[in-house]
């Protein structure tokens, strides 16, 4: 954490300035946004742990002046490579200014190399934490341009649905994990990591990772359920309530608590309307606004749910309400494995499907040995089939589409555009997190240090969606 | 605008047009119908094979009740009747109405943006509270209409949801802010700005926001170099993606 004192009087330091004569480069004129931020004239003091009260004693001579923290991107407490520019006066921030791109791999400029099917590869690694909703959005978008949404095949939808519930519940977890934690309630991470890695071990079954999975595919998805997959999702729905209602006992009522979420990142309907905000946010405002019930997809429709709300408007609100969809959550995952019907799970058009499908062999996970044999000893056509699909891909008609599914942190937005060929020609993700983030400032300004992190905790981003 | 001045302008005719073409193509592959790379070598024989790549245009009306949330012509109808009454005629303001996939896009002309967009949240019988971000995208070959942006807007009270879409030439890469009217496009025009260039006139604070700041350059648009280098490999060069002999 650095510390940026600057001197209210404008009494900046001349010593730093390059001497005349060289022409100015690039660091000179604009300063080294990497350097340590002393050629800017303030005093910089560089904080790894130690007390307070040494710093305070260093500022020394003169107290008020308006202080400026650099807080992360290297802060465990700021999700990841979040960085928060705050300016205090005292204990009480009077100016956020979030920065983010720090962790920007240029995924959606990738997936414009690659083709259609290989596109889930990339956006499952946007928002890790929600990896089923972006798979989910893409390939809903890419089914809308290829116009086959109504051949997807009911049992596909039906995992999707669990996957995406099953996932919601692990990133609430881990929103209240992280959230808990961040306050300095240890117990609080420790259950609700421990709950999640219940989740994660149903999708390691399921689709052979933890996360990262590409398991949803355009048309589809890559293979079926795996033997045990239905027993081992029971097990949890049979022991998720009881988990739940130990954090309920830590947490609802307690007094800590309570004390440092209630009335914290106050944001009412009217900032979020301005600032686009979605998801727990909004519905901690008590308006029941859900992708899932408004306006549904993958047969949302079908299911017995809830939208839930709170009208605290506050960190505390956003609490319970994660709570709460958690509940929501476990009822639609038992519908979902009562309307598992067996079933194709990737749609019929042989020139959309995969060719191949999968098995587990001597050496591990690959393609069936059937497979092999067909397309290698009995029919040439499906050689050439196999070929052309899995190097070349299928051809997307030209146009666009944008596809809004409700993600665990907001409205998910995929806008897809194809020139017709084999590789998407543009991909553009609305993560959810990327726009909540701007409600920081609205959050935060006017509150004590110690809030900020709560609030920027109840928003819940996760940089590798915001930055992409 | 006021009333008169638009009622002085004649509302010129929109050019009926099948499909927007965004490029022409020619041959198999990206590299064109000369080859690959160098020039030659390409043997497939379809090196004289011209293509073009077109997006959907001006739909038919009706446009029908859409398969989603749409009654696209009801929302057609407010919003060209909302602009009639400030007096701005919606053939001047509106280029196109695309009705794709059960999607609606309307293809608004860059200098009446704010205004439709005005309408658009504020006419009780439209309101489309929820701005959801500026995505960008860029068609180096169509010449005046490089640029273009799509904006998706969602109406909460109607349960409706339509697409404004605004071009502006890679020459003049200006297009108004939005953010007078929906302040949660603030980062998404930044975006916008960082990885295609597009400037967005009126935003407070027109930044890089995922690049680092003295970063050259905006890596989204279709003529950034990608900056690979040819991986040699036994002897032989393979070349960087984006050279790389593939198919489209």
């Amino acid at each position: 954490m650095t510390i940026h004192a600057e001197r209210a009087a404008g009494d900046m330091s001349d010593a730093s300035k390059p001497d005349a004569g060289a022409p100015p480069t690039t660091e000179e004129l604009h300063g080294d946004p990497y350097g340590s931020g002393d050629e800017h004239g303030g005093r910089v003091f560089t904080v790894n742990g130690g007390d307070w009260d040494e710093i305070a004693e260093s500022l020394g001579e003169a107290p008020e002046e308006r202080i400026v923290v650099n807080m992360g991107p290297q802060h465990p407490s700021t999700h990841g490579v979040l960085r928060l520019i705050l300016e205090l006066e005292g204990e009480t921030v009077t100016e956020t200014r979030v920065g983010i791109g720090y962790l920007h791999t240029g995924i959606e400029k990738n997936l414009e190399y690659r083709n259609w099917t290989q596109g889930t590869t990339f956006v499952t690694r946007m928002d890790y934490l929600t990896p089923f909703f972006q798979e989910a959005a893409y390939c809903l978008a890419v089914e809308k341009l290829l116009d086959i949404e109504e051949q997807v095949p009911d049992r596909a939808s039906v995992v999707r649905v669990m996957l995406m519930e099953l996932n919601r519940i692990s990133s609430h977890l881990v929103a209240i994990a992280t959230g808990g934690m961040e306050m300095g309630a240890l117990s609080v991470m420790i259950f609700g990591f421990r709950e999640r890695e219940l989740v994660l071990d149903i999708f390691e079954m399921i689709t052979g990772l933890r996360m990262n999975h590409a398991y949803i595919r355009p048309g589809g998805l890559a293979q079926d359920l795996p033997p045990g997959a239905v027993d081992k999702v029971r097990e949890f729905l049979a022991l998720m309530p009881k988990r739940m209602k130990d954090i309920a006992a830590l947490c609802n009522e307690n007094a800590i608590f309570k004390g440092r979420t209630e009335g914290v990142g106050h944001l009412d309907l009217t900032g979020c309307m301005a600032l686009g905000i979605t998801g727990p946010i909004l519905r901690s405002t008590g308006l029941p606004h859900d992708l899932r019930k408004a306006q549904p997809y993958c047969g949302y429709e079908n299911y017995d749910f809830e939208v839930c709300t709170w009208d605290t408007s506050d960190a505390y609100g956003r609490y319970r309400l994660r709570m709460d969809e958690i509940a929501e959550s476990l009822k639609i995952v038992e519908q979902c494995l009562d309307k598992l019907k067996p079933g194709p799970v990737m749609v019929e058009d042989k020139k959309i499907a995969w060719p191949a499908q999968l098995a587990l062999g001597g050496d591990g996970m690959g393609n069936s040995l059937d497979h092999i044999r067909h397309i290698m000893g009995e029919s040439m056509e499906a050689l050439i089939h196999h070929f052309k699909l899995v190097t070349e891909g299928f051809h997307v008609p030209p146009g666009q589409a944008y596809v809004a599914v409700e993600s665990a942190k907001g409205e998910l937005g995929c806008h897809v555009v194809s020139d017709g060929g084999t590789r998407p020609y543009r991909v553009h993700f609305r993560d959810p997190s990327f726009n909540n983030l701007q409600a920081t400032a609205a959050m935060c300004e006017g509150s004590m240090v110690a809030d900020v992190i709560v609030a920027v905790a109840s928003i819940d981003p996760v940089m590798g969606g915001v930055d992409r | 605008m006021s009333g008169e001045e638009a009622a002085v302008e004649k509302p010129q005719p929109l050019a009926v047009q099948e499909a927007e073409i965004v490029a022409v193509r020619k041959g198999m592959f990206p590299s064109g119908g000369a080859g690959f790379r160098s020039g030659g070598g390409d043997t497939s024989g379809y090196g004289r094979l011209e293509r073009r790549i077109e997006l959907p245009g001006q739909s038919p009306r009706p446009y029908g009740p859409g398969d989603s949330y749409g009654a696209f012509d009801e929302i057609e109808n407010e919003l060209f009747g909302a602009l009639d009454e400030q007096g701005l005629a919606p053939e001047l303001a509106i280029e196109r109405v695309v009705v794709h996939r059960g999607q609606i896009t309307f293809q608004v002309r860059r200098e009446h943006l704010v205004q439709v967009a005005r309408t658009l949240r504020d006419d009780p019988a439209l309101r489309f509270e929820l701005c959801l971000g500026v995505s960008g995208v860029h068609f180096p070959y169509e010449t005046g209409r490089e640029l273009h942006v799509l904006v998706p807007l969602m109406s909460i009270t109607h349960n409706r949801r339509i697409h404004l879409e605004t071009t502006c030439p890679d020459s003049d890469p200006h297009m108004p802010s939005l953010y007078s009217v929906y302040p949660a496009v603030d980062w998404h025009e930044r975006e916008t700005w960082d990885m295609f260039g597009i400037v967005f006139d009126g935003h407070p604070s027109l930044t890089r926001i995922l690049m680092p700041d003295d970063w050259p350059g905006h890596p989204q648009r279709k003529d950034y170099p990608l900056g690979g280098i040819p991986v040699e490999f036994k002897g032989a060069q393979i070349p960087a993606p984006d050279q790389r002999r593939s198919y489209q």
